[in-house]
Parts: structure tokens; C-alpha cells; sequence
């Protein structure tokens, strides 16, 4: 059940995109999402959406993974979707009651839709893409500089590592606890509110005292292996950007200079 | 009266990345009133089989049978086959709750629907079922040592008062005399009560004593499923498998390699005294 949220999930291949730099899949995907945001045409949404579909191509992701992981904000586009096209002014297409759809609002609608589908699929190229400790090394590398002005740019990215390793465990502990709860004849799901909440109480107390148990013998295991913070520490596998890195930058330089030139030029 | 998978195919994360087979094709039959030892090494799939027993997963393929009634057809009710199926979990400890141990172990009564004096006369009976000294009865049962936990939450399944109790590596962890004194009540309870006892290890020492017949898992498959002297007698096939006969079978094997006329299906030390004793006897007869 919880294990059906791809959003945020790894998915092991080997590809171009799996051996790029972590940092490079960061700054692309930012780029990606300014892009999203630049192009302001149908023609522009055309290229955006090719270019993700050669990246994922590069990717070696299913397709069929990667729509899974969509369903889980299909309410939120539709959401947004409504509101645009009844808020919108402008040409009214059709009146239902005092919800009246207009002409801009649709295309509003469409755009907006289209933009979140490719910002999702974008972001969650990356994630599925790259490790998390990959991407915390990243982010760490990419934020170095601001160390410079008191920022504990090591000790954030421990903990954004740390954080996002113990996702999959507590939910697996959650799932263990769960069944054992259930053997017992506990009954997660009917009852009312109040019923539901209180029904709780024999997931979450071995949950947390779980989860404090692991904290306090991770920070045990950290503190025997003299970890104390990001001074003086150095890495097993430094990144260091290779050829395709490279190439990969000046593709992205391309495509957003593409994006900005056709907004300027106006299609 | 028994539980019977019927081809138990089991997958996790199907249509993944991570789709990993746990199960392939099992069929087995448990009836009534049995003490059975589910054996195989890390990964083979006992966990998984077992959450079979009672309805907390559902097969991939294949068919979960309880008195002949199909567990996961339409208006079949769970809840009651969870009572009448107690599975123990792999490190049960970790599931207890409450704010203290008399409590904690009427959970399992009060979700059936006793009253509270009925909860509390199960909880007791159960407690003292799994040795737990009743002075610590009203302490919080995270102040209780791994052993003492380990009994409170296999009192807290037993005392749904079920009529087969599935118990995963319960033994797991304890010093030999912690483990030796639960198995030793589980034995009794096996017999005062007439319950079936399913009890998943693996360690062939263990189970050797008590089991009157031992499935051996092997990569989601049912390797062996006999007798224990039977199994054992394949001891070469489980030490492939990366399990081991009982020491003595080694013992009595090298034994009547060197010409010494005894019984290799001897599993406990008992038995194999008596066969060497006997051996022994012979041999001095057969001098003079
Ligand atoms: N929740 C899960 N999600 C995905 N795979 C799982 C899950 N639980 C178990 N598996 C996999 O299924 C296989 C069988 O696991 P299972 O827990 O049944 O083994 P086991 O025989 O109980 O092992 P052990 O002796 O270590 O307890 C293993 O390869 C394991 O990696
Ligand atoms: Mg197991």
C-alpha cells in the first residue's frame, strides 16, 4: 500500500542519466523547471515535452513507472485545473449556475495541466535517477560556497541523507507493526473518527519508540566512528565532473537559450 | 479443522524494480493438533509463508484454506480467523504498547470483545502459560529485559485463546536457557491445550526435539516436508541449502562409518545414547 508511492523513489538501472553528476541532474532539473516556465507557446510546450521524452528515453525508466508515481497528484492538477478555468475572465464558453467557464480560462487550464505533468515527470527524473546519498553529496558540493557565510552546509545535508534513508525504513517498521497490531485483532480501518484515532495508538507508540531507538543507536554508531561534523572530512568518491557532465551542461545551456530566444522573439 | 495453501504463490512489489518472488508454488496441509517446524535459511521465505496463516497477506496466486473455506473469498470473515490463528512475529518486542504488561496482554481479548474480567482472567492464565513471574504483572513492559518482553507479547497472541499458534523465530536472540525454558512451555501448552504450534526456526537443534515434522524452505520453495528423521537423513542436501543437521546425526553417522552398527536417525542426545549403549552391548556380546 504505502509502497505504491513512486514520487521521490530510486529505481535502479545503468544509464547515462544514472552515471551523470548528481550536481548536473540538479542544476538540469531547476533549469527544466524554469524552462517550463519561460515558454509561453504551444510550440514551446512541444520542445519541453521532447526533450523530456528523450530524457527519459536516456533514463532506461519504464514509462509505465513513471505515469504510476502521476496518479498521486492527480487531484491536485485537477484541482488547479477547475479553479483556473472557472476563475479565469474573459469569453464565456458555458454557464452551469454561477460557475462560468471561459475561453482563457480553458487554455489556462491546459497549460497549467501540462506544465505541472512535465514538472512532476521532470523532478521525479532526477530522484528516480540518482541515489539519495548521491543527491545530498550533490546538493552539499552546490551549496559549499555558502559556508561561507555561517551556513552548516555538511551538517544539512547529513541530515536530508539521514531523513531520506529512514523513509523506507520507518515505513517498512510501519507495515511490520502494523500486521502485528492486526494479528492481534486490532482494527485500523472501520469505526468513526475519534474511533480511528484512538485505534492508532498501538501503531504509533511502537512506531516512535522504534524510530527513537534507531535514532539513538545511529548517533551511537556515528559518535564510535569519531564523526563530528563536516570539518576536516573527506569523501570515499568525491565528485568531479567528467566529459558527459560537460556535455550534459551545454545541452542544457542550449535548450534554455532556445527557450529564452523564443520568448523574446515571441512564439 | 486445518489450514491448507493450495499452489501459494507470493510476490512483493510486483511490477517493479523490486519485484521479488518470496514464494513459489507452495501446497501444504497443517491439520489439527500438530506441532510443526517451518525450517530454511535467511530469505527463504518463511516469514512470508506464515503471514499466509492467518490472512494478513494475500497470495499472488493461489488459494488460503481454513476448514475447507477459501480465506479470501468474498464475506469471509478475517477477524475471525485471526483469532483463531495467533501468529507471534519475528522480534514480538517490539510491538508492545501499553503502560503496563497485564494490560498490554489484553489487548489481543478486548479486540474479540471480552470484558474486561474476562480479559484480565486470559491475560493471567496466558502470562503464567509463558512463565512470566507475576510480580512484574503491573510494570511497564519497556523496563522489562528482551527475554520477559519476548514472553509478554507471545502471552499477548495466546491469549486470544487461539487454536493454532504460528510463532516466527521465537527463540531468536535468547540465551539457551531462555530458550529452552519457552520452547519447553510451548511443548506443554502443546499438550495441556491441544493446540496446533506451528514454529518457525532456523536452527535444526532447536526444533529437533519438539517438531513432529520439519518443512524445510529453500528459495520460496518447499525443499523437504517429513518426518524429522527423515529430513535429517537428507543432511547433505540441507547443509547445500546452508542449514545443518543436528550435531548428532553427524555424530551417529561417523559412528557407523567406522563400523559401529547404530541408528543414524537418531536426533536428541537421549536417543543416541540409547543407540550407542546399545551398539556398545552387542559389540562386547559378540567378544565373548
Ligand atoms: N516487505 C517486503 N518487501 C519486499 N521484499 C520482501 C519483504 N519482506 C521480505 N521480502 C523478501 O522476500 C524474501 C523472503 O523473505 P522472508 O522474510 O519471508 O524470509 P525469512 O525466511 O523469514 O528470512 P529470515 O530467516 O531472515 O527471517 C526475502 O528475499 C526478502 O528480501
Ligand atoms: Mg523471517
Amino acid at each position: 500500500m504505502l509502497r505504491d508511492i513512486t514520487i521521490g523513489q530510486y529505481y535502479p538501472a545503468k544509464s547515462v542519466m544514472h552515471r551523470l553528476d548528481p550536481r548536473v541532474k540538479f542544476v538540469g532539473t531547476l533549469a527544466y523547471i524554469v524552462s517550463l516556465f519561460i515558454f509561453n507557446s504551444w510550440i514551446g510546450y512541444v520542445i519541453s515535452a521532447l526533450f523530456l521524452a528523450v530524457m527519459v528515453k536516456l533514463s532506461k525508466v519504464p514509462l509505465k513507472f513513471i505515469v504510476k508515481g502521476l496518479k498521486a497528484i492527480v487531484v491536485l492538477l485537477l484541482i488547479s485545473m477547475f479553479f483556473n478555468a472557472i476563475f479565469t475572465p474573459g469569453h464565456v464558453v458555458f454557464k452551469v449556475w454561477i460557475i462560468q467557464v471561459t475561453e482563457e480560462g480553458l487554455i489556462l487550464a491546459a497549460k497549467i495541466g501540462i506544465r505541472l505533468i512535465l514538472l512532476i515527470i521532470g523532478a521525479s527524473l532526477m530522484t528516480l535517477t540518482t541515489t539519495p546519498n548521491q543527491l545530498t553529496d550533490g546538493l552539499e558540493r552546490l551549496m559549499k560556497p555558502l559556508n561561507k557565510i555561517h551556513v552548516p552546509v555538511h551538517e544539512i545535508a547529513m541530515l536530508m541523507s539521514i531523513a531520506l534513508r529512514f523513509i523506507p525504513i520507518l515505513m517498512e517498521e510501519t507495515d511490520k507493526i502494523m500486521k502485528a497490531q492486526i494479528a492481534r485483532g486490532a482494527d485500523f480501518e472501520s469505526g468513526n473518527l475519534i474511533h480511528k484515532v484512538k485505534s492508532m495508538i498501538p501503531l504509533l507508540v511502537p512506531l516512535f519508540i522504534s524510530a527513537f531507538r534507531r535514532a539513538n543507536d545511529l548517533a551511537m554508531a556515528m559518535e564510535a566512528r569519531c564523526y563530528h561534523g563536516g570539518d576536516g572530512r573527506t569523501q570515499m568518491k568525491p565528485l568531479v565532473y567528467k566529459k558527459r557532465d560537460m556535455a550534459a551542461y551545454a545541452v542544457l545551456v542550449v535548450y534554455l537559450a532556445a527557450a529564452v530566444a523564443m520568448r523574446m522573439i515571441g512564439i | 479443522m486445518s489450514i491448507k495453501l493450495e499452489h501459494v504463490t507470493y510476490t512483493y512489489s510486483p511490477g517493479t524494480a523490486y519485484e521479488m518472488h518470496a514464494l513459489k508454488d507452495v501446497s501444504l496441509e497443517i491439520p489439527d493438533g500438530q506441532f510443526l517446524g517451518i525450517i530454511g535459511h535467511t530469505g527463504s521465505g518463511k516469514s512470508t509463508l506464515i503471514q499466509h496463516l492467518n490472512g494478513l497477506i494475500r497470495p499472488t496466486q493461489g488459494r488460503v484454506l481454513f476448514d475447507g473455506q477459501d480465506v479470501w473469498a468474498e464475506g469471509y470473515d478475517l477477524k475471525s480467523l485471526r483469532s483463531n490463528v495467533g501468529l507471534v512475529f519475528q522480534y514480538p518486542e517490539h510491538q508492545l504498547f501499553e503502560t503496563d504488561v497485564l494490560t498490554d496482554v489484553c489487548f489481543g481479548p478486548k479486540n474479540q470483545g471480552c470484558t474486561p474480567e474476562q480479559c484480565e482472567e486470559r491475560a493471567r492464565e496466558a502470562l503464567r502459560h509463558v512463565g512470566f513471574p507475576e510480580e512484574l504483572y503491573h510494570k511497564s513492559p519497556f523496563e522489562l529485559s528482551g527475554g520477559q518482553k519476548r514472553r509478554v507479547a507471545i502471552a499477548g497472541v495466546l491469549a486470544m485463546n487461539p487454536r493454532v499458534l504460528v510463532l516466527d523465530e521465537p527463540t531468536a536472540g535468547l540465551d539457551p536457557k531462555g530458550r529452552d525454558e519457552i520452547l519447553d512451555q510451548l511443548k506443554e501448552l502443546h499438550g495441556t491445550r491441544g493446540i496446533t504450534v506451528v514454529l518457525v526456526s532456523h536452527s535444526m537443534e532447536d526444533i529437533a526435539k519438539y517438531v513432529e515434522r520439519i518443512i524445510v524452505m529453500n528459495g520460496g520453495q518447499k525443499a523437504f516436508d517429513a518426518a524429522p528423521k527423515e529430513v535429517f537423513s537428507h543432511y547433505k542436501e540441507l547443509e547445500a541449502m546452508g542449514l545443518a543437521a543436528p550435531q548428532i546425526t553427524y555424530i551417529m553417522h561417523a559412528l557407523k562409518e567406522h563400523g559401529m552398527d547404530v541408528d543414524t536417525s537418531a536426533t536428541t542426545v537421549e536417543e543416541a545414547k540409547q543407540s550407542i549403549l546399545a551398539a556398545l552391548a552387542e559389540r562386547r556380546e559378540k567378544q565373548c
